[in-house]
């Protein structure tokens, strides 16, 4: 293999990035480029028939309690299995659906994130089942986290998914976002764990 | 062939929140051809007129206090070739080691004409560069008499979800390197790659001394971007 660069390290969002990265959920005076709702408020109309739903959840540490000041960060196909590939902007304009969801925990109670998104569709070729890539970031963590939630109502689409059948069939079921209907709105709710009985199944990119 | 290993483990207890926080299982391996090849990219257009001017952007009164710096660099794979259009976010504390987060509470000044947030785009060559002021060491609750090395916090989104990374850039020489198990997490060899170097080249005559920090992505592939 021919000479290859060192890649940068990693090192941890540490606890104050939320003026930053977070800057509008949290009140902070300066303008989010990306925030927990993926699609506008008026679904495009491409996607028009498309499931509006909301992924919900909380991140929580060794000893189960929820973690406050963690980074979640959402990517995901749109309805027709397609990621966005036009560049998105202009600034403070309808960005219509873009995919990508950013939530910091510390606004909400509890530390939840909400998401509002529309359901992916499935990637062609790719993969059997829809799923959307989930990104994790927080104090104590020195390395970006990466997983993949899949939905509790795909049953058969999940049974022919190549990734989630490489992973241990008894860890499974961390991968699954659990549909409720809530007043009328299609929630998903994904827990991640950090560690103990249910640790979240995390993806690594190179070994 | 250098060590590839730069990263920290994900378990490091001298950082003591790592402990309850980092995964205790193997991580498992995505094959190659199941991996996404883009992620989401950002125009020209999102960008503010002072975003990537962190002493302009977010002035009331004056100037901010503290020591003028340019920090300039280049982003690219691990072949070494540029990444263009790679949003960089940034955010820091001020010349007195204090950042505007409302959890923040070490007693140090905070000041009126500094926010500590900025962004900018990579150019086609891969490059970037903003200004800002240089951020002062801060006092943490890690251990006793913990403090935290001057850094610059960075968010990148490259072009692939595998090159996505968040990572602090820490200035040359700093005697707090030696002390903080956040910068002693890293691999020794690894260590210096998150230290900026001086630049007589690039600092800018009257006006700003200047850093140059390049940053690589993993990846080697070819670049979905023709
Ligand atoms: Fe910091």
């Amino acid at each position: 293999m021919a000479h290859l660069l060192r890649e940068t390290p990693s090192q941890t969002v540490g606890p104050f990035f939320a003026y930053s990265l977070t800057a509008e959920q949290y009140g902070y005076p300066y303008t989010s480029l990306m925030n927990h709702a993926m699609v506008s408020d008026q679904t495009p109309a491409d996607y028009a028939a498309s499931e509006r739903i909301f992924i919900q959840g909380r991140v929580y540490d060794g000893q189960g309690n929820p973690i406050p000041d963690a980074v979640v960060e959402l990517w995901q196909a749109d309805p027709q299995g397609h990621y966005r590939l036009a560049p998105i902007g202009p600034r403070n304009g309808q960005p219509g659906f873009t995919g990508f969801g950013r939530m910091g925990t510390g606004t909400l109670p509890d530390g939840q994130f909400r998401f509002t998104t529309l359901k992916p569709g499935v990637v062609a070729g790719a993969n059997a089942a829809p799923y959307i890539n989930v990104t994790l970031f927080m104090r104590g963590s020195l390395r970006g986290l990466f997983t993949r939630l899949y939905f509790s109502d795909e049953v058969d689409a999940n049974a022919q998914d190549a990734l989630l059948n490489s992973v241990d069939p008894a860890r499974r079921h961390t991968l699954l976002a659990h549909r409720e209907d809530q007043n009328g709105q299609l929630t998903y709710t994904f827990n991640l764990h950090m560690q103990g009985d249910n640790e979240t199944v995390f993806f690594a990119f190179a070994p | 062939m250098p060590d590839l290993d730069v990263h920290p483990p994900h378990l490091y207890p001298a950082y003591k929140s790592t402990i309850l926080r980092s995964p205790t299982r193997p991580l498992l391996l995505v094959p190659e051809h199941l991996r996404d090849v883009s992620m989401p990219v950002f125009g020209e257009s999102v960008l503010g007129e002072f975003d990537h001017d962190l002493t302009k952007n977010a002035r009331v009164n004056g100037e901010p206090i503290g020591e003028r710096i340019k920090v300039t660099g280049r982003v690219m794979d691990q072949q070494g070739r540029g990444l263009a259009n790679v949003l960089i976010e940034i955010w820091q504390a001020n010349a007195a080691g204090r950042y505007v987060h409302k959890a923040e509470i070490h007693d140090a000044p905070l000041d009126p004409n500094f926010l500590g947030s900025g962004r900018v785009l990579t150019d086609a060559e891969g490059r970037y560069s903003f200004y800002t002021i240089k951020p002062g060491a801060y006092p943490w609750g890690n251990h006793y008499n913990a403090w935290r090395p001057n850094h610059i916090h960075f968010s990148v989104l490259g072009h692939h979800l595998e090159q996505r990374l968040v990572t602090q850039m820490y200035f040359p020489g700093d005697p707090l390197f030696a002390f903080d198990p956040i910068f002693q997490s890293t691999p020794v060899p690894a260590r210096e790659l998150l230290i900026a170097q001086f630049s007589m080249d690039h600092t800018e005559a009257e006006f700003a001394l200047a850093y140059m920090f390049d940053m690589v992505l993993n990846g080697h592939r070819k670049t979905p971007f023709q």
